[in-house]
């Protein structure tokens, strides 16, 4: 049987988070400021001096900075953010590559206890609009290469007042943009954080559904014990580690793991903002004496292209622990990693609305390749009958669903009640993912539960990229959906149903794929489009992206009879 | 700087580059690295490549690497567009 929620399983979760709030010294109902945890804990129990950032740019530059330069950067964030009238609750965005002063703003914004909104700073006009406009954003941090973006965005965005440009150099500013060089500016010793509560919001996290505009997953401070007790847990991570976390903060994966998990544990982080290169990820780890390393299996799927030999030229030794997440972790990879670095990487599972890692293979246990492992110790993991909702026998494929009630759990959807109370049944979360368990109680991802595509770890909404393609003067119908991809696990395609007077070419392909991109973002461009003379629809005339689906991955396409014939 | 690399560095500009960006991109300029071109983009760069030159470039050989600027984008062409069996 998979597992019901049990009386062991209430105790092993009131343990596990009662220990990590003890160790964070969090007494029941006390303020808990996640941006004072993350720099000031570490320097008041005395490691202000150890490295908590080491950051290199993709030109090789290179920057150090310890936990005491993170607490007084981010103090003076929350100051220049205060000054400009910014306080508690208000949603301030970071559109920032992964340079420093993005990670000393995600902790200046909490100690404000203003709302941080990380976005992808790949995302083209109407993402970046979109979620601006869905959170009501007051304040923007962005570099001068995004400012024109920005600039569009704000032409239709009355609610956003500041943008806080971070390298401006000697570039000229327009009203409502102001300059702010963290270098040169003054770094005040204190700050008085905002008293927030466990239930104060933190973060909104975007995250694509299979229809309407993305969603904000809104989180609170007190998620903590969540994110610090799973990275120590889970990614096993140490006081003395140094850890590479390779996602961008504009994912979950990257706020969770790649700034909240490190820091709270008081570990030193390595930060690389340069674009994927196998030689020089070696050379990093190599560099850094990485230790943890948590990566996705996208991006170990291009380190096996490059081969063996490439990571045997490096002095890899440091690594003790590896882990990777973002979709499955397939049994190869998992081969791969222990014959080239003489451990496997251990596949983690979790998402944007649980906030922490639910599911692993811990470190020590033993792994089941190709396996998401078990429930974490604290979480209540079942496979789900869709229908009704109760747990399946072992063996069968149903919807993965979790107990409600661990602390990182999405406390909403910013402004969205109902989509917030669609994903509950029967006091299960429901997590829009299939799977099945085995007899052992070891998890297996299937797919997706709905039309959403899961690219390269991202999830990426068929309505967005639809309503982007009408937006094209070819365009008269499309559909997209995920089709495999030996890398990515899957890639968008786009099925398109062209106006009359256009005839399909390499050269409309080429402009529509472009014209996606530079709308939406890369991730959401269609790596193929396919021009069809119609699309298939029931009879009420809704288009069924399943049966294009099935197509794409040789697999029976369902029931064709409520579907209109051409 | 001949055609070929004149061709790619135009494209490149045009289209990954904002119009506030004011970095300079040359032929050795680092595209992936730099991120200026990311990985996902990396499909329509190799789309425009094959349609321009009439060549196609096999999966195995489009990789971070050989697209990582423009001089080794013009290689990899140059290496695909010489096995092309005339017809």
């Amino acid at each position: 049987m998979s597992r019901p929620a049990s009386e062991a399983g209430q105790r092993s979760q009131a343990t596990g988070w009662a220990t990590a709030a003890r160790e964070l010294g969090l007494a029941s109902g006390a303020p808990v400021n996640l941006g004072w945890h993350l720099a000031d804990r570490i320097c008041a129990a005395g490691r202000g001096g150890h490295p908590a950032l080491l950051w290199e740019g993709h030109a090789g530059e290179t920057r150090r900075y310890d936990f005491d330069d993170l607490r007084r950067r981010s103090n003076a964030i929350a100051s220049f953010l205060a000054g400009l009238g910014v306080g508690p609750g208000d949603r301030v965005c970071l559109f920032l590559d992964r340079v420093p002063e993005l990670y000393f703003a995600f902790v200046g914004i909490l100690k404000l206890g203003a709302i941080v909104q990380p976005l992808f700073s790949a995302f083209g006009d109407e993402s970046l609009q979109t979620r601006l406009e869905d959170a009501g954003t007051l304040a923007l941090l962005t570099q001068r290469r995004h400012l024109g973006k920005v600039r569009r965005a704000r032409e239709r965005l009355p609610a956003l007042r500041h943008v806080v440009v971070v390298d401006v150099g000697a570039g000229a500013l327009q009203p409502g943009e102001v300059a702010l060089d963290l270098e040169r500016g003054p770094l005040p010793e204190a700050f008085e954080p905002h008293r927030a509560g466990p239930e104060t919001p933190s973060i909104l996290h975007y995250t694509s559904g299979t229809t309407g505009k993305p969603k904000g997953a809104q989180h609170v401070h007190g998620s903590l014990p969540a994110q610090y007790w799973t990275a120590k847990v889970a990614l096993d991570l140490r006081p003395d580690d140094v850890y590479w976390c390779n996602a961008d903060p504009g994912w979950v994966t990257g706020t969770s793991y790649g700034i909240i998990g490190p820091w709270s544990n008081g570990v030193t982080q390595v930060v690389l903002d340069a674009g994927f290169n196998a030689e020089r990820w070696y050379e990093t780890l190599e560099k850094q004496r990485v230790t943890v390393w948590y990566s996705a299996p996208t991006a170990i799927r291009l380190l096996m292209r490059e081969g063996t030999e490439l990571a045997y030229r490096h002095d890899l030794r440091a690594l003790r622990h590896l882990a990777s997440v973002g979709e499955p972790l397939n049994p190869e990879a998992v081969h791969w990693s222990r014959a080239t670095f003489g451990r496997p990487f251990h596949d983690t599972y979790w998402q944007t609305e649980t906030g922490c890692i639910v599911i692993a293979n811990l470190p020590g246990a033993r792994i089941k390749a190709g396996s998401m492992g078990r429930p974490f110790p604290g979480i209540d993991a079942a496979v789900l009958d869709p229908e009704r909702f109760e747990p399946l026998p072992a063996g069968r494929v149903g919807q993965l669903g979790l107990r409600p009630g661990w602390p990182s759990m999405l406390r909403g959807y910013w402004g969205n009640r109902s989509a917030f109370d669609a994903k509950f049944r029967k006091g299960w979360y429901l997590t829009g993912d299939r799977a099945s368990v085995d007899a052992d109680g070891d998890f297996w991802f299937v797919g997706r539960d709905d039309d959403v595509i899961n690219t390269g770890g991202h999830l990426v909404g068929p309505f967005e990229v639809e309503s982007a393609l009408l937006e094209h003067p070819a365009v008269a119908e499309s559909a997209a959906v995920g089709k495999p991809d030996p890398v990515n696990m899957e890639v968008v395609k786009a099925f398109v149903v062209l106006k009359p007077g256009f005839e399909p070419s390499t050269d409309l392909e080429l402009e529509v794929m472009n014209a996606l991109r530079r709308r939406l973002s890369p991730l959401a461009m269609p790596q193929e489009v396919e021009f069809v003379p119609s699309l298939p629809k029931t009879r009420s005339g809704k288009i069924v992206r399943r049966v294009l689906r099935a197509r794409e991955w040789g697999e029976p396409p369902g029931d064709l009879s409520s579907l209109m014939e051409d | 700087m001949d055609d070929l690399e004149r061709a790619i560095l135009d494209y490149v500009r045009r289209e990954y580059l904002e119009e506030d960006d004011d970095r300079q991109v040359g032929l050795e300029t680092p595209l992936i690295t730099g991120g200026i071109v990311d990985s996902f983009s990396m499909v329509s760069l190799k789309r425009f490549l094959e349609r321009k030159n009439d060549i196609e470039i096999p999966d195995a050989e489009a990789t971070p690497a050989a697209f990582d600027s423009v001089r080794s984008i013009a290689a990899l062409v140059r290496r695909v567009a010489a096995r092309r069996v005339p017809v």
